[in-house]
């Protein structure tokens, strides 16, 4: 049973056509990456999930659970992180997470509680208003506020936007070990480092579709590939190199390599031609060409 | 039913946090209106026979707080929830729209009935009232602070913007709560006027609510409970039936 399931999902709000047949699945325990450009239907796709938005037409479900026909064990298994920085100015961090475990049921709730505090590093603003507390900690409050009645799914849109550097390493820290533990996460983000670093599996959307679904490993060595990045001081490239390698924008060239050992020939190929080496640079394949490759690839089918 | 106690909780909490504001406010509020009215009018009214016009003016005066308040608490709520987003914590845990409606309704009930108890409180020592028929005057307290909470919280789910919702508020309910009977007696409005006040609702929870401290109103109380709980239970219906659908919640 796929954590997360999506079949045909369908959504128009007015004339704009948020979601335009998304069918996708996430495995338990997987670290899943939703990637897409702003505008793509991501976070209409998790609005969807946590029955914020209601799809047209399709079918979403949740650890088996249907986010309509069953929509409380469906929300019960699922918890949300949304993009935008929420909060209820009216209580203390203690107490919106009190009334977030209550809104599940959940009574006796003050030893995870207290668990996520700490993981959080909230402890000691336990007691503070959430008016008096900073941006990044607002965001924290925020992933506790999903996690009070231990979702086996998390979903985090964008939890990283505008959060300071170490804010997003305890952050991402605490998740990998939930992830550890069993949990399935989904993630959107804009940095497509972390999801890189992330997410074991990744969907790219544009214009309410997903373009593409795979594997992270997968997709980088389809799309992308590890280049030779050379600057000359003099001389120029060997006609066996130029005729692979291209200018880059900077003033140098990008010469793909299989491996790392390729390197060492065509800086032999190099010296042999005479030429004096300015820089140079192995650089592994990135996320980043992949996403930028796939978002042009469907322009051009538009 | 999991999340219904802790919601209505929350919403109990929420006004009483700031209850300078949501109760003691509209209790000096009522009493000014006693006061100045008192002193105008005293003189020159009486509404029911054997009861002075003081009299007669604190239980109109309590209910018309209780019935703003009632509508100022869930719709406010909702309001600021929706506006601040912080809505969204309450849509995504698994809770039903009955469980949303009741304790939007009831946290609505129990701000009304908290000031209208500091009304009386307050104007105990200036002008003790009688208590003829408690019951009669806790049922017409039930419903009428429920009919306010129920419009509120279809005011503060229409309402997109802060204005609208004064709108709402200043145009609908403050016309019907002051035009309810709580400075007048009905029968000492025009033919025209007394038809008028029969059609509003309002109407029937104050003057059933006055039955129940001196015996005397201008209407049968069964009519006035009949028609204002019929007035509940129809409003709740379309109300709820506006959250089962999502409007404006969920899109």
């Amino acid at each position: 049973m796929p954590a997360v399931q999506a079949a045909e999902v369908f959504k128009r709000f007015g004339t704009v056509r948020a979601l335009e047949g998304v069918s996708l699945s996430v495995e338990e325990g997987e670290f899943f990456g939703l990637l897409g450009p702003n505008g793509a239907g991501k976070t209409t796709l998790i609005s969807a999930l946590g029955g914020l938005v209601s799809a047209d037409s399709g079918t979403l479900s949740v650890m088996g659970h249907d986010v309509t026909r069953d929509f409380r064990a469906a929300r019960r298994a699922v918890g949300i992180v949304p993009q935008e920085i929420v909060f209820d100015p009216f209580f203390t961090v203690r107490e919106t997470l009190e009334i977030q475990s209550g809104y599940f049921g959940l009574r006796r709730n003050a030893q995870w509680i207290d668990e996520l505090l700490q993981r959080l590093a909230l402890t000691s603003k336990a007691n503070a208003n959430m008016r008096a507390l900073s941006g990044g900690m607002k965001r924290r409050v925020m992933v506790a506020q999903a996690l009070v009645h231990r979702p086996p799914v998390i979903v985090l849109d964008e939890p990283t936007a505008g959060v300071d550097v170490e804010l997003r390493q305890t952050l991402w820290q605490f998740i990998r070990s939930l992830n550890a533990a069993g949990h399935t996460i989904v993630l959107t983000t804009h940095y497509l480092e972390e999801a890189q670093q992330l997410c074991s599996r990744i969907a790219m959307m544009k214009d309410g579709r997903v373009v593409a679904l795979g594997s992270t490993a997968g997709l980088l060595a389809e799309f992308s590939e590890r280049v030779l990045r050379v600057k000359l001081e003099s001389g120029t490239l060997p006609p066996a190199l130029a005729a692979r390698a291209q200018a880059d924008p900077a003033g140098g060239f990008r010469i793909p390599i299989a491996d790392v050992a390729h390197a060492e020939e065509a800086l032999r190929e190099l010296r042999t031609a005479g030429a004096a080496v300015a820089s140079l640079e192995v650089a592994e394949p990135e996320l980043e060409e992949v996403f930028v490759k796939i978002m042009r690839r469907e322009e051009k089918v538009l | 039913m999991t999340g219904f106690p802790t919601l209505l909780y929350k919403e109990v909490l929420r006004f009483w946090k700031v209850s300078f504001q949501t109760v003691a406010a509209p209790v000096v509020s009522a009493i000014l209106y006693l006061i100045v009215f008192a002193h105008a009018l005293a003189a020159h009214v009486q509404a029911f026979p054997g009861v002075s016009y003081v009299e007669f003016l604190v239980p109109g005066l309590a209910m018309m707080s209780m019935l703003q308040n009632a509508f100022a608490n869930s719709s406010s709520s909702l309001i600021q929830s929706k506006l601040t987003g912080n809505i969204i914590f309450i849509l995504l845990p698994p809770m039903g729209p009955a469980e949303i409606f009741a304790a939007y309704l009831i946290a609505s009930m129990v701000r009304g009935l908290v000031v209208g108890l500091g009304v009386f409180a307050a104007t105990l020592w200036l002008v003790p009232v009688p208590l003829q028929h408690p019951l009669w005057a806790v049922a017409f307290a039930i419903v009428g602070t429920g009919i306010l909470g129920v419009l509120g919280i279809v005011a503060g789910i229409w309402a997109e913007r802060f204005d609208q919702l004064a709108g709402f508020q200043n145009f609908l309910v403050m016309p019907l709560t002051f035009l309810a009977g709580v400075f007048y007696s009905m029968h000492t409005l025009p033919p025209f006027w007394q038809s008028v006040s029969k059609l509003n609702p309002f109407f029937y929870a104050i003057d059933g609510f006055r039955y129940g401290f001196f015996g005397q109103s201008d209407v049968d109380p069964w009519t006035s409970l009949a028609f204002a709980t019929v007035t509940l239970a129809a409003l709740s219906w379309m109300t709820l039936h506006l959250i089962r659908r999502g409007y404006k919640l969920r899109h």
